[in-house]
């Protein structure tokens, strides 16, 4: 007995985690807690990547309403999906970001699987491309991109480099910077572009640029990893939204496509995503589907039901999908609307700096160009949240709190 | 002319053995097919059955107009994982009054294993565990393997568990392998029903289990997939799992509710976290999140709304107990049939191990030509390595699967 208490005792002290380093807030959640703590009434929230109406609330679209009261009167089951998710959704999702009548989904050359929303589709891109995309290793994001695409790169093994992209002068593209970097980038290497509404900066380049990118990234043979995050909500138009990824495709690139749901059917929490891959031909694209099975099983074995039941009764049912479009657009075009108030009233505040690049930007994000320590006043002396290089959420502005927020911008930019 | 995609060398995989059985099952015209593959409940007709009280809920969740699709935490949904950590250790359980339990809600039990996994990988025995042993039992879950090798671990290994020749647990043997472990090994553990035995170790076989992993200082790492399933008594079930906390262990429990939720497609899982402290915890759960963000970024809503509801509400609680109860007793219905007709039939060999299993799954003991001939000749579908899921039986098809056991026994060598 007495040697067993002893045991205890040294146990005692033991833990199997005593090395384990507290990691640091996520910077893009801390945000959102400090907002929570802070009791000033005229707070704002403009970290949030995630829509809100005009009264500041979540939205939860009318077309998601009727597709679950459809869905409900069904009374599925819940049996597992299979590996690569909900075929319909599928096959949907891709027709979403390709055009129904494109010569690709035609003649079979892609696989479309069903992925946990954006990250999770990124996730699984990553890991397929480190796995099999082994001639190159490098990742080439745009500077700056979305702060988690560079750990999830990193942890499935490949390495990260930029190419420029924002101009930190003019707020706006750095059109030549971005050329004279993507010259320079080794052949294969992965190449990553925001297909629109740029997060975090809200700058895209426009078409005849994005023609030329192309040609450029043609030439120097490199592979092409689109993010497509927010189609419908960037321009209101889908079709529009997606014309990057369509002309890319078209010009011969044999592209890998990234979407998510979250934002333009506003499912966020249902985790809605596809991850595609288009290939040469049919027989390739079923061999890179086993594969994208084998990488999707010891993850989360299959994909959750729900919200990608939900994403395909809208797509595939033609008032639903009308009105999905109607509902997207509504909700482009409140940002938009905000995007320039925000301008008119920092216009009547006095302001004599120049605004435009918040009615350029394009998106749910708009890159102020706010410096660490103005954004700092601005959260200290008039609440509005957001994250330390400038960003602001355009979501979580309100025609009721457009005026405060171009009151407190001009009060510390002035 | 498109540039070379690159992709050339991307080869043709093998398709996942579980899932390929049940699309053969599909397609097979022969109308006295059976499935006895894929691991999910079938009601006596053979047909998936929705939870009642999943039902019911699902209303409850319809009616709020309050609920949106906002993202959850990280690390889920508040409610969802607290409560399952409850139903894993008790709620009266100690440690979570002492408040050093946490947990990640996670894609199903796979996604509790990967993100232990990842977490182990990371932070378990210095930063670096790729060389670090994971021992799975032998045989084990086919995805074990796989979800502990893409998680960086180079050497997933067994350990002696099946005693093929007396059917049942090979106890010397798991000791044995205990013993010889190099410290700060990982075990995973089938909290209950194992899958694909159904053999469990007694309570005293536990203990002596429990005794050898401490003094050895193995790692505990729970994966508890049929909890109310296998006894249709949840704390039956779950009393390996309380019973190495109430030692003083720090575990990892990996929860799914698939099979006793039958929330197959929803993936909902909680991989439950017993840590020495709350400070400790708080650190555990902190760098949790991180992995967490570049996997999922967060975990899906519905599934876990649903059961933190139902767990939180008395009244659904006690509805769902119950419907956990038919389940399992269906199964022990079928079980107690089985034996009974092989042993009408005069099969040879002993049958004892249908009834005496536990769970979902049988492990037969017929040979891989049996199997073979089940499948090819019976259109009886079944894992290659023996086993059956009870719940695939049926009054109607019974006799028909224990007269094709006879015949496959009989006359296939």
């Amino acid at each position: 007995m007495n040697c067993k208490i002893g045991f205890y005792i040294v146990k005692e002290y033991l833990s199997w985690w005593s090395e384990v380093q507290m990691g640091p807030p996520d910077p893009i959640l801390g945000v959102t807690e400090a907002f929570k703590r802070d009791t000033n009434p005229k707070k704002i929230n403009l970290g949030v990547g995630a829509y809100r109406d005009d009264q500041g609330k979540p939205y939860v679209l009318n077309c998601v309403r009727k597709a679950e009261a459809q869905i409900a009167t069904k009374k599925l089951d819940k049996e597992y999906l299979t590996i690569g998710g909900l075929a319909e959704f599928n096959k949907a999702c891709a027709q979403l970001a390709l055009g129904p009548d494109n010569e690709v989904l035609k003649s079979g050359r892609s696989i479309t699987v069903q992925t946990i929303s954006g990250t999770g589709s990124l996730r699984v891109g990553a890991n397929f491309l480190s796995r099999f995309h082994t001639v190159a290793k490098d990742v080439y994001l745009p500077k700056p991109s979305w702060g988690n695409h560079t750990p999830i790169f990193r942890d499935a093994g490949m390495q990260l480099k930029a190419y420029s992209y924002y101009d930190p002068k003019t707020c706006g593209f750095d059109f030549k910077g971005a050329l004279d970097d993507i010259l320079k980038i080794p052949e294969k290497s992965v190449i990553m572009l925001h297909a629109c509404a740029h997060n975090p900066t809200g700058v895209d380049p426009r078409p005849e640029q994005w023609k030329e990118i192309s040609a450029l990234v043609k030439k120097r043979n490199l592979l092409v990893f689109f993010d497509m995050a927010y189609q419908g909500f960037a321009s209101g138009d889908i079709d529009r939204d997606a014309w990057a990824v369509r002309y890319f495709i078209e010009q011969g690139h044999n592209v890998v496509l990234s979407q998510s749901f979250a934002k333009n059917m506003g499912l966020y929490g249902e985790r809605v995503g596809g991850f595609t891959v288009v290939c040469k031909d049919a027989e390739e694209a079923k061999r890179v589907e086993s594969q994208l099975k084998i990488l999707i099983r010891p993850i989360y074995s299959n994909p959750p039901m729900n919200g990608a039941r939900i994403a395909s009764t809208i797509l595939n049912t033609p008032e639903l999908y009308k009105e999905w479009l109607v509902e997207v657009k509504d909700m482009a075009t409140r940002i938009i609307r905000m995007r320039e108030e925000l301008v008119g009233n920092l216009k009547k505040e006095g302001s004599t700096l120049n605004w435009q690049h918040v009615t350029d930007q394009i998106g749910m994000f708009c890159f102020t160009g706010l410096k660490p320590d103005q954004v700092e006043r601005l959260t200290k002396e008039f609440s509005v949240y957001m994250t330390k290089d400038g960003r602001i959420s355009m979501a979580g502005v309100t025609s009721g709190n457009v005026g405060y927020l171009a009151h407190g911008i001009h009060t510390v930019t002035k | 002319v498109a540039p070379p995609s690159g992709k050339t060398e991307v080869p043709q995989a093998a398709p996942v053995a579980v899932f390929k059985l049940t699309a053969d099952f599909r397609d097979d015209k022969d109308p006295n097919k059976v499935n006895l593959g894929v691991g999910a409940y079938r009601t006596d007709e053979g047909q998936p059955w929705v939870l009642p009280v999943v039902r019911k809920v699902e209303k409850i969740i319809a009616d709020d107009h309050s609920l949106n699709h906002e993202y959850l935490p990280i690390l889920g949904l508040p409610e969802f994982r607290s409560s399952s950590s409850k139903i894993a250790l008790g709620e009266d359980s100690p440690a979570i009054l002492e408040n050093r339990v946490g947990a990640v809600q996670c894609l199903g039990g796979t996604g509790a294993l990967k993100i232990g996994a990842e977490f182990l990988h990371r932070w378990h025995n210095g930063q670096d565990n790729t060389k670090t042993p994971v021992y799975v039992s032998a045989p084990t879950w086919e995805n074990h393997n796989a979800v502990f090798a893409n998680a960086g671990f180079e050497d997933v290994r067994p350990y002696k568990y099946w005693d093929a020749e007396k059917r049942g647990l090979d106890l010397s043997g798991f000791l044995s392998d205990l013993e010889s472990a190099p410290e700060h090994s990982i075990f995973v553990l089938h909290a209950c029903a194992h899958n694909p035995t159904g053999t469990d170790p007694s309570q005293d076989e536990w203990k002596q289990v429990a005794e050898v992993m401490k003094r050895r200082n193995l790692f505990v790492f729970f994966d508890s997939a049929y909890q109310g399933f296998a006894s249709g008594c949840l704390d039956k079930d779950a009393w390996a799992v309380r019973y190495f906390v109430s030692q003083g262990f720090e575990i990892f429990c990996a929860q799914s509710f698939s099979k006793n939720f039958g929330l197959y497609n929803e993936r909902v899982g909680n991989l439950t976290i017993v840590a020495k402290d709350n400070e400790n915890l708080t650190r555990v759960l902190s760098q949790m999140e991180k992995i967490v963000r570049i996997t999922w970024s967060n975990p899906p809503s519905q599934g876990a709304r649903l059961v933190s509801i139902t767990l939180n509400d008395p009244e659904l609680f006690a509805e769902w107990k119950d419907n956990v109860k038919t389940m399992a007793d269906r199964v022990l219905l079928m079980r107690a049939q089985l034996k009974a007709k092989l042993q009408a039939l005069g099969t040879p060999g002993t049958w004892e191990h249908i009834t005496e299993q536990i769970g979902m799954f049988s492990f037969t003991g017929l040979n891989p030509q049996q199997v073979q001939y089940m499948v090819k000749q019976k259109h009886i579908y079944l894992m290659a390595s023996g086993r059956i899921n009870m719940c695939g039986l049926t009054t109607k098809n019974i006799d028909y699967v224990a007269e094709s056991i006879h015949e496959a026994v009989t006359t296939v060598q």
